[in-house]
């Protein structure tokens, strides 16, 4: 590995790897809980809960472990990584153990609910089901927290620029600062359902909730979160690696740009998630669904420049002819584990792009609306690029800010082409049983897969089960990583605690004209927002919706003081 | 930029351009109709079936945790349906099996669609959004068969395939 040696501060060292820990262990339980929804599905398990939790609250532990706790803590940690390696600024110590600190507590305190039982509502909320207080509180400290260390690392940022006014921002410094612009636009929308909308509700001091309006705002956040997941997949591929690959970046000035169109169109485009709802008119979801097709560009160029610097690489080790340098990457290269965690997702992300913008255009949404298509899109796009992402990088953390030998390296790189196999039969099955009408979320064990229910559909049948036999291979997957993950934990630390950080040079100097400032770009982003958001806001708001009393999931009688 | 930067630039744009005008053509050309809204008042909060001529029916399909009323709906082939669906608890979901009605039903609001039943048959209707326990059974289904023909549900073959 090439780059420079540099000792992170001890606070910083250890947040990281508290923060990756803490979420790779509860990765567990989302993984264990992710195994049983195939299971259920295809009929393997044919019962309304099992070991004791229920299919609606494993699908809520899936989604909110996966999907918000472990993203959220791996992008925090690898944040304050990238910010103090590149910048070099110190952060102060105890405003790092607050945020830390708030994600912990948050985590639990949502966490115990929904292991009690309180909070089957699914991590998208589904007002008016309600959850207990306590779980939309510990969600509001989890964002809470995560918004700390992105003021930190601005201020970092700025301190930076005022000390080399000539020098431009490290492309990983931008990729984590897009990453955290786009999370603090997506979350002040949930923060207002949650605080504003929801806990009042929860707690009784409102007797109804506006589910037209909750289900907007929740959308305003639900995309933007998915760039949120991205984005740092964006900063492995650009910065890391094409070093990996023995090459250079190809063209730093279009790393930079994607990572500013993901500012300017992240966020509006929620409306692509509400095609099918009523009190929303259908010209602003055209609206939406053409600002949709603009942030899939980025991700062209994105394609682009990452397969051409593998190019790169592999022409410079020999590669020869059209197709020729294929076989010069190092797929199954022990020591550059980090390319085999990144290539997989990028053949995924093929699948994932394709099929996503299936779903955003306008028309075709209704044949895959909340079918089974929709998890089989996204388990090629958060299931692909950006969880082998996050677990690579993961492990990269454990072995550099940890001091740890990796453990069991022949295992570790097959776990990322076994995941991608797994990933691919998954997304097939619930593709083509979607197509077919088979609805997600749903613990089809009891109807639509049981021979004995007069609701049985046997033309879905197949496919469920493809579907569960990629569910059990990406599981196989996951007890590799989990068993190289802690057996590297355990393992006694040896060298000093130094971080190798391999960092792209860019394969020829560039005027970086407008893509130097963030400025210009979030400007841009909040006319757009304005633009997309205020005139459907004020369509939800203008009193055409009835407001809804809480429901409990197992009860039609709505739950009254 | 690179040249090849730039030429990709170039390429993604057109492409989604391309689909943007094929986007456009399905919705205006194919009449593909995406839901739009309606104010929540009175027919929509009883489900029933009213006939407004030959082939031309109002269905209000409101969903209930954990049913559809209507649980069934009869019409002949070949009718035209404006479905009116409305939520009286939670947030419920369907799709017409074959078809291209996907609606949310969203308590407070209602949701439109128009569509043409041709093919004699059973199209089934399933709730496809998470409403609470008793989600995975709540399904209903439109049955097309011609008024004369007395036939049981046993013998028709699902036309939503």
């Amino acid at each position: 590995m090439q780059g420079t040696n540099f000792t992170v501060d001890r606070t910083h060292r250890w947040a990281a790897l508290v923060l990756v820990v803490v979420a790779t262990t509860l990765l567990v339980l989302g993984i264990y809980h992710g195994l049983l929804q195939v299971l259920y599905r295809a009929g393997w398990i044919r019962a309304a809960s099992f070991l004791g939790l229920d299919y609606y609250q494993g699908l809520t532990l899936h989604g909110v472990v996966n999907a918000i706790v472990y993203t959220t803590f791996f992008e925090v940690a690898f944040g304050y990584v990238v910010i103090t390696h590149f910048l070099r600024v110190p952060l102060d110590a105890r405003v790092t153990s607050l945020a830390v600190g708030l994600m912990l507590v948050g985590t639990v305190m949502a966490a115990v609910p929904i292991l009690l039982g309180q909070a089957s509502v699914l991590y998208t909320f589904y007002p008016p089901l309600k959850a207990s207080p306590w779980f939309y509180l510990g969600a509001s400290l989890l964002v809470i927290g995560s918004w700390i260390p992105f003021f930190q690392w601005i201020a970092a940022y700025l301190r930076w620029r005022r000390l080399h006014p000539d020098r431009d921002t490290p492309l990983a410094v931008v990729g984590m600062l897009a990453t955290f612009t786009v999370w603090l636009i997506a979350t002040i929308p949930l923060a207002v359902e949650v605080l504003v909308l929801l806990l009042p509700w929860s707690l009784g001091w409102t007797a109804s909730v506006d589910v037209v309006l909750a289900r907007t705002l929740f959308w305003f956040f639900g995309h933007p979160l998915v760039y949120f997941w991205l984005l740092p997949a964006y900063v492995m591929y650009y910065v890391m690696v094409p070093p990996l690959v023995g090459g250079k970046l190809f063209s730093d000035k279009a790393a930079r740009l994607a990572f500013l169109l993901f500012i300017v169109f992240s966020a509006p485009v929620g409306l692509h998630h509400q095609y099918a709802d009523p009190g929303v008119s259908s010209s602003y979801k055209w609206l939406h669904g053409i600002f949709t097709f603009c942030v899939a560009i980025p991700s062209f160029i994105t394609a682009f420049t990452v397969a051409a610097s593998l190019e790169h690489g592999a022409r410079q080790n020999g590669g020869q002819g059209l197709f020729g340098w294929w076989a010069k990457l190092p797929y199954l290269d022990e020591q550059r584990y980090l390319f085999a965690y990144a290539f997989p997702g990028l053949v995924l992300f093929l699948f994932g792009g394709i099929t996503g913008i299936v779903n955003a255009s306008v028309t075709m949404n209704n044949v895959v609306h909340n079918t089974a298509w929709v998890p089989g899109h996204f388990h090629t796009t958060l299931g692909g690029p950006v969880f082998l992402a996050f677990l690579g990088l993961s492990l990269w953390m454990l072995t550099e800010l940890g001091g740890k030998p990796l453990r069991l390296p022949r295992w570790n790189v097959v776990v990322p082409y076994l995941w991608a196999a797994g990933v691919i039969l998954f997304s097939i099955g619930l593709s083509v049983a979607g197509i077919l009408g088979e609805p997600r979320r749903t613990n089809l064990a009891l109807s639509y897969s049981n021979p004995e229910s007069p609701l049985f559909q046997r033309h879905w049948e197949l496919w469920t089960q493809l579907g569960a036999v990629g569910g059990v291979l990406m599981t196989a997957a996951m007890v590799i990583y989990f068993a190289v993950f802690f057996s590297t934990l355990l393992a006694p630390a040896q060298q000093v605690a130094e971080l190798r950080f391999p960092t792209a040079e860019p394969l020829r100097h560039e005027s970086l004209g407008a893509t130097r400032n963030f400025t210009p770009w979030v400007v841009v982003a909040i006319i757009f927002l304005i633009i997309a958001y205020a005139p459907p806001l004020v369509e939800v708001l203008g009193g055409n919706t009835v407001p809804s009393p809480p429901y409990h999931p197992f009860s039609p009688v709505p739950l009254t003081k | 930029m690179e040249r090849n930067e730039r030429l990709i630039l170039v390429a993604s744009g057109t492409l989604m351009g391309v689909f943007l005008i094929l986007l456009v053509y399905s919705g205006l050309g194919l009449s593909v109709v995406v839901p739009t809204c309606v104010t929540d008042v009175a027919p929509f909060t009883g489900g029933k079936v009213e006939q407004k001529g030959i082939g031309q029916y109002d269905v209000y399909l409101v969903s209930r945790m954990w049913f559809f009323d209507p649980g069934e709906i009869r019409v002949p082939p070949g009718s035209d349906i404006n479905l009116y669906l409305s939520s009286l608890d939670v947030t419920h979901g369907i799709y017409i099996e074959g078809t291209n009605v996907n609606l949310m039903a969203v308590p407070g609001s209602v949701n439109f669609a128009r569509v043409r039943l041709e093919r004699e048959g059973v199209y089934r209707i399933f709730c496809h959004e998470y409403c609470g326990l008793g989600h995975q059974n709540m399904a209903g289904k439109i049955v097309v068969a011609r008024e004369a023909s007395a036939v049981s549900d046993a013998n028709l073959a699902p036309a939503g395939r």
